[in-house]
């Protein structure tokens, strides 16, 4: 049955003309296309490095036993997470009808850098502020998420070495808390990746609005769409091979076997099999474990 | 004063409503071993936990080394210590946790090197070399570079014991050290404290093991609701306890 509907489709795709696939591979590597492509990928970016620390100082204050910062956090995540992303795009789109101009300088005080709003805020901008500032909320839950679910003994023991608070946030808890946190950041990641296309609102000329540009002109609108869904899934595929990758190297230590080899480890050791495998000669058998030795 | 490396006078604990300690008053001179005995319950780990900060005591006064523990004193008040002083205390004291809470992705080496570098601010290849040195004298030089999740609990808590070490303490706090273990490794853990306990290391030993206590201890403290009931040298508490609490006590356990 599924074979059935699936072989069906896949005909429909192969021979209904109206796909147009020599359009799709002709605006593929549209240099417009492409620097969309650009701009999607630096958006994503930014708005996840962003989104990251922001998660990780707002998910610190909610642990802190100081209210006014686990309030003062508490208030921020209930604001960004219980209104639309796309609501928060356009507001800060048009943040100059809020604030006119933007002073840096000492609160109430002098001020050094006096700057238009207008000119400041672009869509590119606003966009990355817009999505990071959103992506924070959600990152610090699971940053969170990830500290709470690290052995309150680790914490101890760090202190009773004499590491601080901080010390002992960065080289004991966040290290081991990224086994929980590195999944769903991958998610979120992948799911930035696609609500960045939200700019198109705003004419951030991402990859969704560059298509959407050429499509208003020649009117091949599914074949750019088509252009559009096969680069978001392209770099979609990069970016799960990255976090199989990291969620690797945070999973240290907590095997008692040695890590299998990557899936590319392993077609290096069949192709060049130059570190192979260290076997045991044939005539020796596996010696019985150790009993642990009397030092004295 | 001097002589004493740990001081506590009437101290009190509670955790909410519960009053753990009520009101302990003991020393413990330096190179002495202490071990406190007790059923679970009677407040012996938290008295051991107030020794380096881990817990705050409620109410009376605890030195280490002749100075307060968390505290400052000023006149007539006390003040609390800010928490980078806290953290500077509590490195010169050492302490060995019942599940040993080995930094589980830190190597061997790695779990022994991390504060003397981070706190210390000792060179890292200084600290490798004292590190070795000191798996070394604990039986593990073949383990240096293994993660804990493929060590045995005995290994693991000899591990624990270098890292603590690492650190030169003045003073070593064992809480339970032994009774994480399987019957079969509780030997080589107890001689590595056996060995430092010779080396004239100031120890508190909080432990079920009778014989330890016996072999090692200079002095025997046994602690029941919160309160010292009974202490002196290992022989005579041991051998011949004075207090009801102590007989009923030693009775169960040393009845296996």
């Amino acid at each position: 049955m599924v074979a059935l509907v699936l072989a069906a489709v896949i005909r429909s795709i192969a021979t209904n003309p109206r796909f147009e696939w020599d359009v799709v591979g002709q605006y593929l590597t549209d240099s417009r296309i492409l620097n969309g492509l650009v701009t999607t990928i630096e958006l994503t970016a930014l708005a996840m490095v962003i989104g990251i620390v922001l998660g990780v100082v707002l998910a610190l204050m909610r642990l802190s036993p100081n209210a006014l910062l686990s309030g003062a956090s508490w208030v921020y995540i209930w604001l960004f997470r219980g209104t639309p992303v796309l609501v928060q795009i356009l507001i800060w789109f048009n943040i100059s009808a809020l604030f006119p101009t933007i002073d840096l300088g000492i609160p109430f005080g002098p001020s050094f850098v006096h700057l238009n709003a207008n000119d400041l805020i672009t869509p590119f901008i606003a966009g990355m502020l817009a999505l990071g500032l959103n992506e924070g909320a959600y990152m610090s839950e699971i940053v969170r998420a990830g500290i709470i679910s690290v052995d309150e003994g680790q914490v101890e023991a760090a202190q009773a070495l004499g590491m601080t608070r901080l010390q002992t946030m960065r080289r004991i808890v966040l290290p081991q808390s990224m086994r929980v946190i590195i999944p769903p950041t991958g998610n979120e990641t992948i799911s930035m990746l696609k609500t960045t296309s939200l700019v198109y609102v705003i004419a951030a000329t991402d990859l969704l609005y560059a298509a959407t540009l050429i499509y208003s002109v020649n009117y091949k609108v599914i074949p750019l769409l088509i252009v559009v869904s096969i680069w978001y899934l392209a770099v979609t595929s990069v970016l799960s091979v990255g976090q199989y990758y990291l969620e690797r190297y945070y999973g240290r230590g907590t095997s008692r076997q040695a890590q299998a080899p990557t899936i590319f480890g392993r077609i290096r050791q069949n192709f060049w099999p130059k570190h192979a495998d260290v076997k045991l000669p044939p005539d020796e058998s596996p010696k019985p474990p150790r009993l642990p030795e009397d030092h004295r | 004063m001097s002589e004493a490396m740990v001081k506590a006078e009437a101290v009190h604990k509670s955790f909410g409503r519960l009053e753990v300690l009520k009101g302990i008053s003991l020393e413990v001179a330096t190179k002495e071993v202490m071990c406190l005995l007790g059923p679970s319950g009677s407040g012996k780990s938290t008295f051991l936990r107030c020794i380096n900060h881990l817990e705050k005591i409620n109410a009376g006064r605890l030195w280490v080394d002749g100075e307060l523990v968390g505290y400052r004193q000023s006149g007539n008040k006390i003040y609390e210590l800010r928490e980078s002083e806290v953290a500077k205390k509590r490195s010169e004291i050492g302490m060995v946790f019942q599940r040993f809470n080995l930094f589980p992705h830190k190597t061997a080496i790695q779990n022994v090197i991390e504060a003397p570098i981070k706190v210390k601010k000792v060179k890292k290849a200084q600290a490798i070399e004292r590190g070795r040195d000191i798996l070394k004298q604990v039986g593990l030089s073949d383990k240096v570079d293994e993660y804990p999740a493929r060590l045995s609990g005995g290994q693991q808590q000899r591990v624990a014991i270098a890292r603590a070490l690492a650190m030169e303490p003045k003073l070593m706090l064992f809480d339970e050290a032994t009774s994480a273990l399987d019957p079969e490794l509780v030997k080589e853990v107890l001689d590595v404290m056996r060995d430092l306990a010779r080396e004239g290391m100031t120890m508190v030993v909080v432990t079920h093991e009778m014989g330890f206590a016996r072999d090692v201890a200079d002095r025997v403290v046994f602690m029941d609701g919160g309160v010292v009931v009974e202490e002196g040298p290992p022989a005579s508490v041991l051998e011949n306890p004075r207090e009801e609490r102590t007989k009923r006590f030693l009775g169960l356990v040393l009845e296996h």
